[in-house]
């Protein structure tokens, strides 16, 4: 009898001390060390609210369930995977970097990149003619320009020298 | 029987609106005036007709007739008059209707116009209007009745437009739903009108685009007559935009503005091609060129104004599921399909005729780099489009839901924004025509060198922050290249007329409002930025649980709690719960803040109504997050403190004077004289270059 009461009470002690452990680490965690954490997460139940600033019940929940993992010495990653596991990856801010979710971010940069090489070859393009045009009519153009053009530039300035 | 009366009117516009596309593309094909004539008054009769619907609609709002189903979700007893008014918008019955409303205003106004010179584009300008109207009007009648009453059949209620059966009777709830808390702020009750005008504004430069590609006439006079309806549709959606941003900041408590929500880039996508359209439609008037692609731009805005109606309406945004039961979803996405590739399908058949006059001549000129501005427009909405609709690609692909938020939006659009400030602040500078990196140069030098010092003296007193350092530069460079604009001007102006300076300044921005109201928005648009800098890099957060007595510390401020306060008022049918804080900042006494949280009986929600102390330099920003019902011995608080968030409603207020000084009306462009419309233009742009 008096081994079992002892058991009992070590029990007792030990289960009151765990508690209070459990309970000192619960309030050693900060409001906003969980707020980090929660920020990085978007509510599973409401649509695109991320869940530190989420008002509903279960997000409150869940943001006591990060301080609880927090001070029972979870790592950022590991709650960030823990909701993951629960909720599926609609919990994180963005896609993860795996199969075809890579095309959310390789997509925009090809069409981005293509706009530019489409405007760039465009350029090229509008201001070829143009670049010829300028070469003959520049100063170092004139001694290579065609006849017809000399012909024109002949008779432009007779009719100058007329005037005159 | 008034809600019958409503309906029925409803019908009538949806009958008459059909007979006016009708008739207006019938009239067309065969050259009968009479019928164009027929088709434009009837497309008149609409507005009048979707007036007194709306009206019905209202009464039925203001007078708490519960047994409408649209007046039993959107209003209860305890809300005031005004704002059962504007429920009218609060739902998605209501809204359509207004939509609608709104598009008859516009078209009616429009085809009031003088058409003498411009006869041909009037039976197509009413096709197009006609057909959108239709589709609303569609939409509302068969599946999204604001008018649809409440039916008691066998003991059990259902919504139904008529009787369901001879046994019937109406059935009144004794009070209605209310509208949603969060709607019932000022901002939120003009945010709506302001993004549907806009939305619906685009509609009729649309009409016209498509007018000059039936009928071949592909000169500039289309893109004339509607420059001022682009200028307005973009100031209404723009001034949505900042509303929704400013609630969003009052209103839905996480001490943003702006959170990349689909719906708010919803908003976002028809201006982002709007704004590039506003840029590059000046290269058609001033040089003759890329009109093909101001006919894609003007097409695209019109589909995203209709996308961006249908993401809202649809459900989609829930899930595909959500769609897929919504009785409105797939009819929207035909639609949008429907007349994408019809427009596009005319673009193609008319591209022949749509070649520019002249040619790029410089990579520098001032056309070249509008190109590479709607470049980067471009860009920021394809981030922006596949970012709202990837997650839909995600669950239809693989079933899994996927988020699409900031990180994404923030990293893929930052560098692209920054592209554009720094266009903003060169492309002014440049010519029409032919500039060279020397002439750039010359022009920019001592703005680039001003903003240098600038960015040196914050990186000593302010920020190391590189990021910031870039945005600070870019900003400082369109203040001082634009100021230096106005300076540059109103001094030729001084020495060639003999006014003094502020005369020939107010005189050469008179004679020259779209130069230098496009002159004003960039100003505003760079202390805008100065704001969104301000907020995303420098925002500061902590939460706390206080007991009376006792301090939270951020950024330099201190605030102690001191008491906290519920109750009721039965009248509004609102239950107050207010707390009283101290702010001191380095130990000097501020004041008070009153953060609180407003539970609306009847919608059985919160409204969280932050405690706010704005300045320049930032936004202390403090919310109630919890407390303790009985004993009010502690409460939770999380305190923000925003730096220079401030500018950037200065910036909107500066941005809206910016685009209404561009747009104010004086002498229609359209209705002046070609010869003298050439020699003015020439004058302007010779003065202005």
């Amino acid at each position: 009898m008096k081994k079992f009461l002892f058991i009992l009470t070590l029990t007792l002690v030990l289960a009151g001390l765990f508690t209070a452990t459990t309970v000192f680490a619960q309030g050693g965690v900060t409001d906003d060390e969980v707020n980090a954490i929660a920020k990085q997460l978007y509510c599973p139940v409401c649509e695109n609210t991320p869940l530190d600033v989420c008002p509903t019940e279960a997000c409150r929940q869940w943001r006591e369930l990060i301080r609880l993992q927090l001070s029972e010495g979870m790592t950022e990653a590991q709650i960030k995977q823990y909701f993951v596991d629960n909720y599926g990856a609609r919990v994180l801010a963005e896609p993860p970097r795996t199969g075809l979710h890579w095309l959310i971010y390789i997509l925009p940069p090809i069409f981005i990149l293509g706009g530019a090489f489409i405007l760039f070859n465009s350029f090229r393009a509008w201001t070829k003619p143009q670049s010829v045009e300028a070469g003959t009519g520049g100063e170092s153009g004139a001694a290579s320009s065609s006849p017809e053009r000399d012909e024109y530039v002949a008779r432009f300035e007779e009719e100058l020298k007329k005037r005159k | 029987m008034i809600a019958e009366f409503g309906f029925g009117v409803l019908v009538v516009s949806f009958i008459v609106t059909m007979y006016s596309g009708i008739a207006a593309v019938y009239g067309a094909m065969n050259k009968s005036a009479a019928l164009v004539e027929s088709a434009r008054r009837a497309q008149l009769l609409t507005f009048p007709l979707l007036t007194l619907s709306s009206l019905v609609l209202i009464y039925l709002l203001v007078n708490n007739r519960f047994d409408v189903a649209f007046a039993y979700e959107v209003t209860s007893r305890s809300m005031p008059t005004y704002l059962k008014v504007t429920a009218w918008w609060g739902g998605q019955a209501g809204s359509l209707l207004f939509w609608s409303w709104l598009l008859a205003v516009f078209t009616s106004a429009v085809t009031l116009r003088k058409w003498d010179r411009d006869i041909e584009f009037l039976p197509w300008v009413i096709l197009v209007s006609s057909i959108t109207l239709t589709f609303f009007l569609g939409m509302i009648v068969f599946f999204e009745n604001p008018f649809t009453r409440f039916w008691l059949v066998n003991g059990s209620v259902a919504p139904s437009m008529f009787a369901p059966s001879a046994a019937a009777t109406v059935f009144t709830p004794a009070d209605g739903q209310g509208l949603n808390p969060l709607l019932r702020h000022p901002g939120m009750v003009i945010h709506p009108p302001m993004l549907y005008l806009g939305f619906v504004a685009y509609v009729i430069p649309f009409a016209f685009a498509i007018a000059a590609l039936a009928t071949g006439r592909t000169d500039d006079r289309w893109t004339r007559i509607t420059r001022r309806w682009s200028l307005w549709a973009w100031l209404f959606l723009s001034f949505g935009l900042v509303l929704g941003g400013r609630w969003a900041y009052d209103v839905l408590g996480w001490g943003g503005y702006w959170g990349w929500d689909p719906v708010e880039i919803a908003a976002f996508m028809p201006w982002l091609t709007g704004t590039a359209f506003l840029h590059s439609v000046m290269i058609q008037e001033k040089r003759g060129m890329l009109k093909q692609w101001n006919m894609i731009l003007i097409i695209l805005t019109y589909a995203l104004v209709i996308f961006g109606t249908f993401l809202t309406r649809s459900g989609v945004l829930s899930s595909v599921h959500a769609f897929a039961n919504s009785p409105i979803g797939p009819f929207f996405m035909g639609f949008v399909t429907l007349t994408l590739v019809s427009s596009v399908a005319l673009l193609i058949w008319r591209w022949p005729l749509l070649q520019s006059e002249t040619e790029m001549k410089s990579m520098l000129s001032r056309e070249a780099l509008f190109l590479l501005n709607n470049l980067l427009f471009m860009s920021i909405l394809v981030v922006c489009f596949w970012g709202v609709i990837y997650p839909l690609i995600s669950e239809l692909a693989t079933g899994q839901k996927v988020t699409v938020g900031p990180p994404y939006y923030e990293r893929a659009t930052g560098p692209l924004f920054a592209g554009l400030l720094f266009l903003m602040a060169v492309a002014p500078l440049s010519a029409w025509g032919h500039s060279t990196l020397q002439t750039l140069g010359r022009a920019i030098w001592k703005s680039s060198a001003a903003a240098a010092v600038v960015t040196v003296f914050l990186t000593i007193t302010y920020t190391q922050n590189i990021y910031a350092l870039v945005g600070f530069f870019l900003v400082a460079l369109v203040l001082f290249a634009t100021g230096h604009e106005f300076w540059r001007g109103a001094t030729a102006r001084q020495k060639a007329q003999g006014e003094n300076f502020f005369t020939a300044l107010a005189n050469l921005m008179g004679r020259n409002r779209r130069r230098y109201g496009g002159y004003i928005i960039h100003i505003s648009m760079a202390l805008m930025a100065i704001g969104i800098l301000g907020i995303e890099i420098f925002q500061k957060e902590t939460q706390g649980t206080l007991a009376a007595g006792e301090e939270l510390n951020i950024a330099g401020y201190t605030i102690q709690y001191r008491e906290l306060a519920s109750w009721n008022s039965p009248g509004e049918g609102v239950n107050y719960t207010r707390a009283v804080v101290d702010v001191y900042e380095n130990g000097v006494y501020l004041g008070q803040l009153a953060p609180r949280v407003d539970y609306y009986y009847d919608a059985q929600q919160n409204m969280t109504i932050p405690g706010q102390r704005s300045t320049l330099r930032d936004d202390l920003y403090i919310l109630l997050v919890d407390w303790q019902p009985v004993s009010s011995i502690s409460a939770t608080f999380k305190i923000y403190v925003n730096p220079l968030v401030n500018w950037l409603w200065i910036g909107s207020i500066l941005f809206l004077f910016g685009v209404i000084f561009a747009a104010w009306p004086d002498k229609d462009p359209a209705d002046e004289p070609v010869r003298h419309r050439a020699v003015r233009d020439n004058r302007q742009a010779s003065a202005a270059d």
